[in-house]
């Protein structure tokens, strides 16, 4: 016996939000006298880069450099409420709040530049780079730094806005099911090759090639991190991971990482992706979830693609080498039948 | 046993300190001297998390008995940043992306430093087997991996070292 | 939809905490450092299932260094909760400490706080629990068979109840057995997932530390500090003002930092001591006792014609939810609301039901309910294309919803892009699609 190789491949949809909504985030934004932006936030960052993108959706609607804004998070004292970082919620739920914010504060920061240009501030627009000038006539401008030396202490005025978003909730028909469940819906189809040793019953995952569409990205390099990691991650559900591989025994129990196996550096393989923006109507510019989809395509394409590599029908994770050769047993058991 | 008075030096710094008995290194550095970056995912021996190098060889500070440092010269992450420059091979980890939470990254920088510090010039599966007693949860590898390669690149362009 | 041209929406401006990640400078809750700070460990249940005829707290109390015990006698608020309560979501079914009975191995009984970790553990290793035990029911169809004994008295048949009496999150669209009547083929199958730790590479934690205008700030690494905040104070029975939580960058989440497993016993201690508390998971206890990823079983019926066209798709699926509710009926109506994945299907029947078992407690992760959804429902594809000899490929994308479809839970679809995803995804793999399958799009429904 050898190595058999297989390809398998998974379509899937991913809902943005918590499911039936009702999961409000609000955001504050405040100007400083030097000109700068505070985004005040509860959400909390689990590392999936959430203070980068909520400062360039808060940079995007204040028209000023991105460098401008600092995002806080994850305090209950100065925070207005999150309900949480999960869901594939928080840029599209976050996001949403922070443009509702910033545009409330970009309103109270063209009020004041109009007074300095004597201009109405509908007729004023922003550069992007500090500065805020008559449209069409780029030399009437003034810098952001100055609308806000002014606010403070020339009109003793805050520059600042307030945004809450909510979906409102829905609630699932018991009998039916009928809801409205999401916001919206990304999409991912992952191909995957595996190689299956068919004496040892190990399985290596050599080539995975994903096709996500996210909506607009916010940060294309951050959406990559994401399918790279849950493609690992899904490598890991795949074939390794459980808390209980007598299940549903309770023994034996893993505690520590000798026994709760994950994938190495040495089992991830090369990871292509592609990704499709086709905006979302609700999202912030038109983003949609992506952080937790991205487990989801990679395992049922390897099982597929195991199976497809030993013309077996596996149907449970993880399959780890005792599930391969128990199916080829099987199948050779049925094949004398 | 009681509580012993032990000397090392740690990051270029002599430091004496006061341990309990079975006291682990990771609890000198983290708990006693507040160097941070040394982080504790397992306690175990399993996640290298707490990987710090002691007398240059790369150590799991967890699994390391402070009294069997005694002496040693330890270098954790924040030896890297005496000079308020960053240095390649942290660059290089900002540059591909090499970390998400940041939990695994101390370790995984560290590691990264004994590896080339022992060869400078390591292949992809040098690589991977440099980095096999480190996990992270977030980022796939692939990126870490990469910027490895790149801060090894970038250090025999210029023939510096490490760090 | 028509949009602005954008500005540093859409680009690459790196991510702002990955120098202080390299740097090793990044703060999490548990990089602060407080004098006098004790430390909290768990006695934990040693029985899956078992009455608890008595706790001798006597031996740990006296343990060197040991400064605090508590046990469900020291809840000063509830005995019992749930962290959805507060929307409405119940019955409140998990005690806080165990008191009478212990559902599953690792639960909670008693709390107990020392001047060091080391102290706390041998403190925690010298409770004296004395058990009667219980048959143990670990398996989902096993516990809602009849013949196993129930859990709680909230659940007579170990299964959720849902409103109006359901016993499963339901979906009812058309009608699943006039479709198998008309299919050509009827292909179904079995799956089942595992049980999955988050694992992130930081442990759940937090410290409690009590201020002097009577206050208690609280560093922690739960995914929703309002949510941990407002939950601790209802355990407690305290006002929500007198608790500070504080975040920052958390070590990992995946959905398995949700559960307010640390900071109400860390608070509690803190208010007893009135010194800073700190209660960090062991690797261990993240492994065996936090909530893990819902272990589902999904069995899938469809009704195939000979085109390739899916007219019928029954599913019925069990979530473990282990011994408690936690969010576990949240997850099957997430689980119920996707069926029947990315594809449009006139008739579509779902059972989703949450299980209560003998095992730890599980919740939350990263595809709540859906990753095993769509695990099983890809499986399920390639089973129906190899049944009636059709490309894997054009199964999917003949069977891929359209805008403006129907769905199965009766909202009209919008924002959908499968067709093209699915044949980008030909293309990256080399897979040559006949030429009406190209052509295929998200908006041509109505158009065919
Ligand atoms: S904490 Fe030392 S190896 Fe995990
Ligand atoms: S970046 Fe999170 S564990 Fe590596």
């Amino acid at each position: 016996m050898a190595k058999v190789r297989g390809t398998g491949f998974a379509a899937v949809n991913y809902p943005t939000g918590m499911h039936l909504g009702g999961d409000p985030t609000q955001s504050l934004i405040h100007m400083t006298p030097a000109g700068d932006f505070v985004c005040t936030m509860a959400s909390v960052d689990l590392g999936q880069g959430l203070r980068t993108v909520l400062a360039q959706i808060a940079a995007e609607t204040l028209g000023v450099p991105y460098e401008s804004i600092v995002v806080e998070t994850a305090d209950t004292d100065t925070g207005p409420h999150c309900t949480g970082t999960f869901a594939s919620r928080t840029t599209h739920r976050a996001g949403n709040a922070v443009v509702m914010a910033a545009a409330e504060a970009r309103k109270a920061m063209l009020e004041v530049a109009g007074e300095l240009l004597e201009a109405s501030p509908e007729d004023l627009e922003t550069d992007g780079a500090g500065n805020i000038h008559i449209k069409g006539v780029a030399e009437k401008s003034v810098s952001v730094g100055e609308v806000a030396g002014a606010a403070h202490f020339g009109y003793g005025k805050t520059i600042a806005g307030r945004g809450a978003y909510l979906k409102p909730p829905s609630p699932m028909d018991p009998e039916t099911g009928e809801c409205d469940p999401d916001s919206t819906q990304a999409h991912a189809c992952t191909v995957v090759e595996v190689e299956v040793d068919t004496e040892t019953g190990v399985v290596e995952v050599i080539d995975m090639k994903s096709v996500y569409e996210v909506g607009q990205q916010v940060n294309p390099d951050l959406v990559k991190g994401q399918i790279v990691g849950g493609s690992w991650m899904g490598i890991g559900h795949a074939l390794y991971e459980t808390t209980a591989p007598g299940y549903p025994a309770i023994d034996p129990a893993p505690v520590d990482f000798q026994n709760y196996l994950q994938p190495g550096a040495a089992e991830m393989p090369e990871v292509a992706c592609e990704v499709l923006e086709y905006p979302a109507e609700s999202g912030p510019y038109g983003g949609k979830g992506v952080g937790e989809m991205v487990t989801n395509g990679p395992i049922p394409a390897i099982v597929n693609a195991i199976n497809n590599a030993l013309d077996v029908r596996i149907t449970q994770i993880p399959v780890t080498p005792e599930v391969v050769l128990r199916a080829l047993d099987e199948k050779r058991a049925q094949a004398e039948g | 046993m009681e509580d012993k008075l032990i000397r090392l030096t740690v990051n270029g710094r002599d430091e004496a300190v006061v341990i309990r008995p079975l006291a682990t290194l990771q609890d000198v550095l983290r708990d006693t001297l507040e160097l941070t970056a040394v982080k504790s995912g397992c306690g175990q021996g399993g996640c290298g998390s707490c990987s710090v190098l002691v007398d240059g060889e790369l150590r799991l500070s967890c699994l390391t008995l402070a009294e069997r440092a005694e002496g040693a010269e330890v270098t954790t992450l924040e030896g890297l940043n005496e000079t308020n420059a960053i240095v390649p091979l942290q660059q290089a980890f900002v540059e591909n992306y090499a970390a998400q939470c940041g939990y695994c990254t101390a370790g995984m920088v560290v590691a990264a430093k004994a590896l080339l510090d022992r060869n400078p010039a390591p292949s992809r599966d040098e690589i991977v087997e440099g980095l096999s007693g480190n996990l992270c949860r977030c980022t796939g590898f692939a990126p870490i991996v990469r910027a490895v390669q790149q801060a090894a690149q970038a250090l025999s362009d210029t023939g510096e070292e490490a760090s | 939809m028509s949009m602005k041209e954008l500005g540093v929406v859409g680009r690459n401006v790196g991510q702002r905490d990955l120098e202080s990640h390299a740097r090793g400078q990044t703060t999490y809750y548990e990089d602060v450092h407080y004098p006098r700070m004790l430390h909290l460990k768990m006695h934990r249940s040693a029985e899956p299932h078992a009455n608890i005829v008595k706790v001798d707290t006597r031996k740990a109390a006296a343990s060197p260094g040991v400064v605090c015990v508590l046990t469900h006698e020291d809840l000063p608020g509830k005995k019992v909760w749930n962290g959805l309560a507060a929307v409405g979501v119940g019955p409140e079914d998990e005690p806080v400490l165990a008191f009478d009975k212990v559902r599953w191995r690792g639960e909670p009984i008693v709390a107990v706080i020392a001047e060091t970790p080391e102290a706390a553990r041998a403190g925690a290793a010298k409770v004296e629990v004395e058990y009667d035990p219980l048959p143990g029911v670990f398996d989902v169809e096993e516990a809602i068979s009849g013949s196993a004994p129930a859990l709680t008295a909230h659940w007579p048949h170990n299964h959720y109840i849902y409103p109006d009496d359901h016993a499963a999150s339901q979906i009812r669209f058309g009608d699943v057995e006039k479709g198998f009547a008309e299919a050509d083929h009827i292909v179904e199958d079995k799956y089942q997932t595992s049980p999955i730790e988050q694992a992130p590479m930081e442990t759940n934690g937090c410290i409690a530390k009590p201020g002097g205008d009577g206050r208690i700030t609280v560093h922690t690494n739960t995914q929703a500090v309002h949510f941990a905040r407002d939950n601790t104070a209802a355990i407690l029975g305290l006002a929500p003002g007198k608790l500070r939580f504080l975040g920052g960058t958390v070590g990992g989440g995946f959905g398995g930092k949700v559960d307010v497993a640390v900071e109400p016993i860390s608070v509690l201690a803190a208010m007893r001591t009135g010194r800073p508390v700190k209660f960090k998971y062991t690797r261990e206890e993240e492994m065996q006792v936090s909530s893990t990823r819902s272990a589902w079983r999904l069995y899938i019926k469809d009704g195939v014609m000979n085109d390739g066209r899916i007219v019928a798709r029954k599913i019925t699926s069990y979530q473990d939810s282990g011994a408690y509710l936690r969010f576990s009926s949240y997850g099957s109506m997430k689980h119920a609301g996707h069926m029947p994945g990315p594809y449009t299907m006139p008739n579509v029947w779902v059972d989703a039901r949450v299980v209560f078992t003998n095992r730890p407690p599980s919740s939350a992760m990263r595809g709540f309910g859906v990753m095993a959804a769509s695990f099983a429902i890809e499986l399920q594809m390639d089973k129906v294309a190899k049944t009636i000899g059709m490309d894997p490929w054009q199964l999917r994308l003949l069977n891929a919803y359209r805008n403006g479809d129907m769905r199965a839970h009766r909202k009209v679809n919008e924002d959908a892009a499968m067709v093209e995803t699915i044949q980008a995804a030909a293309r990256l793999a080399g897979h040559e699609l006949p030429a009406e399958y190209q052509a295929m799009t998200s908006w041509d429904r109505k158009a065919s």
